[in-house]
């Protein structure tokens, strides 16, 4: 067992809509109650799907996989024996097209997180949540409680109606850098546009390998709206993305910078630079390749060492025993960086 | 900004003493009147009154150079690419091409109208015959259909497929829904019924925004944003079972990059194995589709930083075989046959990927 590790996705799940309630004003409750809304429609992790929950993170009564806290240490930080673990809480707020429905719930889940999460288990971080659709409201959920030491990460999904690089996101980035937090874009959304360019995939599978594309777009639109130049100090964090397509789409946009930076003159460095500079990536899912080799080679054409976080994306199932091994089986000084250095830096994390 | 012109585009071909087949030329047409003779009068009207250009639904990004054209690509007088003496001199004779494929950028399904598009593709085809075809025997073309209209695809299908001039089928990279779908698989079932690959070319609009995360600022995300797009299709032809259906069925992708498609294979084999409960009706694993099924053009060819790289990506990828030279005349982007592709590449393999896939695929002396 590795003497330190930092597990950067662990999910925290609501076991309930009910379980907000403490945090939510009459109104909500009352509303709750008498329409029998159980919370949001999070189509990203369908109970059906095998990628939602691994078998053993079942929990008795039907409550959702990642909602006891005792259990989830027991799965995560004391079987990785993790000297800090960042809880991502994916509550599909950004599905909810009443601002104040979306709001309401923010504010409830990150005291719910306060409370049952951050209070009770001192490896704990988490990232904060926010009606993201609505960025002035986000700023305002972020101004609350971003400076909780707790928080150290604002949850974006991945998936969202408008790319994160333009330019009504700037607000929650200035917000952002003035709460010194990381932007995390995570897997996932439901904010009512198809994940392609092309409309509505049929299967959930295709839905689900689709988001690499979506953090491809998210990421090309970061670096060609300038968001790095205009926040020189913002960091973002790529979560459950799988990272092996991150050399291929920084050679692309390289190239296309050399062709096309006459429309982008405020983007002054290579895109791959901001990319490293900026960027970072958990290691789950791996999308590993069979060669062993060809792996090392993604890293290494990531032109950096600094890029990969280690994570479990515990309660989520990911694939064979093999990748579990990941990213242990890496050469030093690799691998001290992946399971806790790089994270330890970029999340400003003290021994 | 002075641009001036690029005078190494014209010099002659300098050590190109090998064969050269390009995967991707993009004629136009110089005056839409040229269509006249290949519409009903009904469509004449509309076309003098609307024009053919595309029904953009939002996703218009004015391109960085006119055209988005090499500036030393416009015929006097005339369009890039509208012009074929200009374009045998330019490109076929000069890089001594022996085939050059014909892939018109006029995506007659991109019209709303659903009797116009039809309308259209018949006609599109007829030019590229005449006026294309007949007098240059280097040139192919694909078919261009209603491919939103899978019965009427299949019809223009039928009307060519006799004419072996017509290699393969013109799909876009952004379609109404994705191209897995049922509603694209009688155009399929012509297609390989008469052994024509479907080419799946950067560009299109379907109706929605061009990312899955909404509309970009700019046409840099346009041009750059072509692989994500591309690669939502091949998830969804991989996953909704089209070459279980199919397994006849070739697809090119063409102007769509490559370097993605290995982490793309990975990514697609890992969530099959995990989500397969799903999709029952595939049996095998998507990588196996992607390596059968899949051919890809080589512009804008991939530029990693290192030739080290560029080697590693062939390994991983170790699809030799399914490399087309692609040249994408007259775009801004062209890749020239002489330096497109990396001369740490093995005369082997560059043979392959410089005329012999294509020729195989396409059936080509």
């Amino acid at each position: 067992m590795p003497t330190s590790l930092i597990d950067c996705d662990i999910h925290n799940a609501v076991p309930s809509v009910q379980a907000l309630f403490p945090y939510l004003p009459e109104y909500w409750r009352e509303y709750i109650s008498q329409s029998a809304f159980k919370g949001p429609i999070d189509t990203s992790y369908p109970v059906g799907a095998a990628t939602s929950a691994r078998p053993d993170s079942t929990l008795p009564a039907g409550a959702p996989a990642g909602s006891d806290l005792e259990v989830l240490r027991v799965h995560t930080l004391d079987a990785w024996n993790a000297e800090y673990g960042l809880l991502n809480c994916a509550y599909a707020l950004e599905s909810l097209h009443s601002p104040y429905a979306a709001a309401t719930l923010a504010t409830a889940i990150n005291e719910w997180q306060i409370e049952h999460w951050l209070a009770k288990e001192p490896r704990l971080r988490a990232s904060l949540v926010v009606p993201s659709q609505y960025p002035d409201l986000a700023v305002k959920e972020i101004d609350r409680v971003g400076h909780h030491s707790g928080f150290v990460q604002i949850f974006l999904p991945v998936h969202s109606l408008a790319p994160y690089g333009t330019r009504q996101w700037f607000p929650v980035y200035e917000a952002a850098v003035r709460h010194d937090l990381v932007i995390g874009l995570h897997f996932g959304g439901t904010p009512g546009n198809p994940p392609t360019a092309s409309g509505w995939p049929s299967y959930y599978a295709e839905e689900y390998a689709n988001q690499a594309q979506l953090f491809q777009s998210q990421v090309m639109s970061l670096i060609v709206e300038g968001v790095f130049e205009q926040f020189p100090a913002l960091r973002v964090a790529l979560i459950e993305s799988g990272f092996t397509w991150m050399p291929s789409l920084m050679w692309r946009l390289d190239k296309e910078w050399r062709g096309i930076r006459r429309e982008i003159p405020w983007v002054k460095r290579l895109p791959s630079d901001y990319i490293r500079a900026h960027i970072r990536m958990t290691t789950q899912p791996v999308d590993a390749p069979s060669e062993p080799d060809h792996l090392l080679q993604i890293i290494d054409q990531l032109g950096s060492d600094e890029m990969l976080m280690f994570s479990t994306d515990y309660p989520h199932l990911h694939d064979d025993l093999r990748q579990d091994a990941f990213p242990l089986n890496l050469p030093e000084p690799l691998r001290t960086k992946v399971i806790s250095g790089n994270a330890r830096a970029f999340y400003r994390w003290s021994r | 900004m002075t641009l001036t012109l690029p005078k190494v585009q014209t010099a002659p071909a300098l050590r190109t003493r090998e064969a050269v087949i390009d995967c991707d030329i993009h004629n136009t047409i110089p005056d839409d009147k040229l269509l006249h003779p290949y519409l009903p009068a009904r469509w004449r009207q509309h076309l003098d009154s609307f024009g053919i250009g595309f029904y953009s639904q939002g996703a218009y990004y004015p391109r960085q150079h006119m055209n988005a054209a090499r500036t030393d690509a416009w015929p006097p007088g005339k369009i890039p690419g509208s012009d074929l003496d200009f374009l045998r001199a330019q490109l076929l004779d000069q890089w001594q091409i022996d085939y050059g494929l014909l892939n018109p950028l006029y995506l007659a399904g991109e019209q709303v109208i659903p009797d116009y598009a039809d309308a259209l593709a018949t006609a599109l085809n007829e030019w590229l015959i005449h006026h294309w075809l007949d007098p240059e025997p280097r040139l192919r073309a694909c078919v261009i259909v209603n491919y939103e209209d899978g019965e009427s695809a299949a019809a223009e299908i039928e009307r060519r497929a006799t004419d072996s001039r017509f290699v393969q089928v013109l799909l876009p990279a952004r379609t109404r829904e994705p191209l897995g779908r049922r509603k694209y698989w009688k155009m399929y079932e012509a297609a390989e019924r008469h052994g024509l690959p479907v080419g799946i070319h950067f560009g299109g609009a379907g109706g929605w925004p061009i990312t899955g995360a909404g509309w970009p600022s700019f046409y840099f995300e346009d041009h750059c944003g072509m692989p994500q797009s591309i690669q939502s299709q091949v998830i969804s032809l991989v996953f909704e079972g089209v070459f279980d259906r199919f397994p006849d069925l070739k697809v090119v992708l063409i102007e769509g990059g490559f370097a993605w498609l290995p982490p793309l294979m990975w990514r697609l084999d890992r969530s099959w194995r995990l989500l397969r409960d799903e999709v029952p009706h595939l049996k095998r694993a998507p990588s196996e589709y992607i390596r059968q099924h899949f051919w890809f053009t080589t512009q804008p060819v991939e530029e990693p930083g290192t030739p080290e790289h560029f080697r590693q990506l062939l390994d991983q990828l170790n699809m030799d075989d399914r490399i087309l030279f692609s040249t994408d005349y007259p775009h801004w982007d062209f890749d020239s046959p002489g330096m497109a592709i990396p001369g740490s590449v093995p005369k082997e393999l560059r043979r392959k990927i410089m005329s012999e896939n294509a020729r195989a695929l396409y059936k080509l002396e």
